[in-house]
């Protein structure tokens, strides 16, 4: 895996599929009897990455800190307030109506929750021809055949085809979704937290699935997670959200051994060590205070406010995404 | 699925019963008299012997058995020798159950009575749906817009001014001021022709649009709700990633899931429909069943009412019963055993 990294940073820029650059996704605030806007959540905060063909992209980062946003965003689940997408050279923040529509068969979204995002009505089989109804011409004989071959694909039996979402336990209604997903042969798959509701039993299952699929189908994944010995797994390159910002972005194995920003080092220092006997004297960086609120951001540095060795510039300047050396990226300005 | 509504066919008898029993019971506790109406001159034991002579004489459980017997035995049979053109057994001397005020069979009333309700109240639920839907789904769709406060707006006031008073101002309005519409529901017309057609559309106008806009203002407000709660399901995003249209979004996968519980909800308000709306049925001279039972109330034909809510009773636990069946054909998550 780390030589794939490594070929990948070394292949130039024409392997790029994905660009994201400035984008930000802000969401107006309303408040008071005339529902006047007071103010804008910075979901997520002028955020920049590349993302190369075949690759896994991981991006990690607590809860609320814009990860699900700057996903959806990307795909124009929403309607980004800034910055621009080029998927494959098209500009996806500009596409509206049926380009979009269009697009939708080069990227696609595996979602966190696999029981909410099934149509409780709709059969598996009419779940996964949906997007074949809508974006191909195939015959109804051919979209059956797609459907079973695409249930057998994510290791399902084709002949639950004709069952309802409730039948399955999560695990399998996330290989459905997996499935959906795949319906369209898509180029580029946002995986939202694919695993997070899953017990860890199943996790193992359905990441593997994702890695066999990636290899088979040469896909390429931006794959959202909290789970840092999760990411660790199953991408090549890491990229740490912070309030709604990227602190650091490198590949895998430089990220683990020599992070730079100093949230990326308190957050792998909470991931435990499998040996009690180094785990007993690991030491830990535990950051001080609560995150602060996205509406409300700190001046400067969002991390000022917890920082272990922020300074006074750091309170009042917002620091650049620069790169260090190839492929590491940090926004610190001790670093 | 048969199974579960033959069971529940077979607990509704019990619970009809006990229903039946009530009623009967009730109207036998007020305070009614079924020769209150008589002229002031018929000296007392004269309508003592009225009374006996509708068979008040007996005590209170043999009154209650022998309509029982009526109801369930004797009309039933009389129905099937009218369907067939057959007689079973001592067809002539069968009593049936009859109203006290107008000495006929209460059934035939009844039957008598049907059609102008279903037409004039049954019009007016399936004009209230029609209207309801789409402005559930239009406000849900375009939450706090223009459209849904002002649909917001006119479905407070129309279920919170009761039908009694929008009857009599739209009757003020278009009958007495402009005199578009006429104000009193001839039940004899007969259409015939297309003048006769449009005399019975202008005359139904007013009675249906008044329950209608009431109905609609409830089952309005249901479906917006339900709307609301579908459209911010995770599946409706799985919808929207998928590139579907954003028409198929909104008719095939959030009004499909929001119409399950409107669907109930409408099932469950059909008894309503034969019960008639019996003060607007009053206010436009209607006379269907709502009126008859005023009517029955007024003057204490106790078999009248007895027989009339009766069956309305029969009408609420069947429908529950259909509304449950329908949910369970509409929802696959729900599978009755």
């Amino acid at each position: 895996m780390t030589q794939q990294a490594s070929e990948i940073n070394s292949t130039a820029e024409d392997q790029v599929l994905l660009q994201v650059s400035n984008l930000s996704m802000h969401f107006p605030i309303y408040q008071g009897l005339m529902r006047r806007q007071v103010g804008e959540v910075k979901a997520v905060d002028d955020i920049s990455f590349d993302t190369y063909r075949g690759e896994t992209l991981g991006l990690v980062g607590e809860s609320g800190c814009g990860k699900s946003t700057a996903g959806r965003a990307i795909l124009k689940l929403y309607q980004p307030t800034a910055g621009r997408v080029m998927l494959d050279g098209v500009d996806v923040t500009q596409m509206e109506g049926e380009q979009l529509r269009a697009l939708r068969t080069d990227m696609q979204m595996i979602f966190q929750d696999p029981q909410a995002c099934l149509n409780p009505r709709m059969t598996v089989g009419s779940i996964i021809a949906e997007p074949l109804d809508e974006h191909t011409r195939l015959k109804r004989a051919q979209k059956r055949e797609r459907v079973r071959e695409l249930l057998d694909a994510v290791g399902m039996n084709p002949a639950f085809e004709n069952r309802y979402p409730h039948e399955f336990s999560g695990g399998q209604r996330q290989r459905i979704g997996i499935a959906r997903a795949l319906a369209l042969e898509p180029k580029f798959i946002v995986c939202d937290e694919p695993i997070a509701a899953l017990d860890v039993s199943i996790q193992a299952q359905v990441v593997n699935l994702l890695e066999d699929l990636q290899s088979q189908l040469n896909l390429t994944y931006l794959f959202i997670s909290h789970d840092l010995s999760m990411v660790r797994h199953i991408a090549d390159r890491i990229a740490v959200m912070y309030l709604g910002k990227l602190v650091e972005l490198a590949p895998r194995q430089r990220l683990y051994s020599l992070p730079q920003h100093p949230y990326t080092k308190a957050l792998l220092s909470a991931v435990p060590e499998p040996n009690p006997e180094t785990e007993a004297v690991r030491e830990r960086i535990i950051l001080q205070g609560d995150v602060p609120s996205p509406a409300n951001p700190p001046s400067g540095c969002n991390f000022s406010t917890r920082c272990p060795v922020a300074e006074a510039r750091c309170r009042t300047e917002i620091p650049a995404w620069r790169e260090l050396d190839s492929g590491h990226f940090v926004a610190c300005h001790m670093v | 699925m048969l199974n579960y509504a033959i069971r529940r066919l077979l607990f509704a008898i019990p619970t009809l019963l006990i229903i039946s029993f009530l009623i009967f019971a009730i109207l036998d506790l007020a305070p009614n008299d079924p020769t209150g109406n008589l002229p002031l001159t018929i000296p007392p034991e004269v309508r003592e012997k009225i009374r006996m002579a509708l068979g008040l004489g007996d005590p209170f459980p043999i009154r209650y058995l022998k309509w029982l017997q009526q109801f369930f035995i004797n009309e039933p049979l009389n129905i099937i020798e009218q369907a067939f053109g057959i007689t079973i057994g001592d067809s002539e001397n069968r009593l049936r159950v009859q109203s006290w005020a107008t000495r006929s069979p209460v059934v035939d009333l009844i039957i008598e009575r049907t059609p102008q309700t279903l037409w004039v109240v049954g019009m007016s639920y399936v004009v209230g749906i029609l209207i309801a839907i789409p402005i559930g789904v239009i406000s849900a769709y375009r939450q706090y817009s223009v459209f849904d406060q002002v649909g917001t707006f006119i479905s407070m006031i129309g279920f919170s001014v009761p039908t009694f008073f929008t009857g009599l101002l739209f009757i003020v309005i278009f009958s007495s001021t402009l005199g578009w519409l006429p104000s009193i529901y001839d039940t004899t017309h007969e259409v015939t022709d297309f003048a006769s057609f449009w005399f019975q559309v202008k005359q139904m106008i007013m009675p249906v649009m008044v329950l209608a806009l009431f109905n609609a203002s409830q089952l309005s407000r249901f479906m917006r709700a339900s709307m609301l709660d579908n459209l911010s399901q995770d599946y409706v995003r799985t919808a929207r990633a998928k590139g579907l249209k954003e028409k198929v979004v909104l008719l095939v996968h959030v009004l499909r899931n929001s119409l399950i519980p409107v669907v109930t909800v409408i099932a469950l308000g059909i008894p309503q429909i034969f019960g008639g709306a019996i003060i607007t049925e009053q206010i436009f001279r209607v006379n269907g069943l709502g009126q008859l039972l005023i009517v029955g109330i007024q003057g204490a034909d106790i078999p009248l009412v007895q027989t009339l809510t009766f069956i309305f009773a029969i009408l609420i636990v069947f429908f529950n019963l259909v509304a449950d069946i329908v949910y369970g054909m509409l929802d696959p998550r729900i599978r009755y055993e």
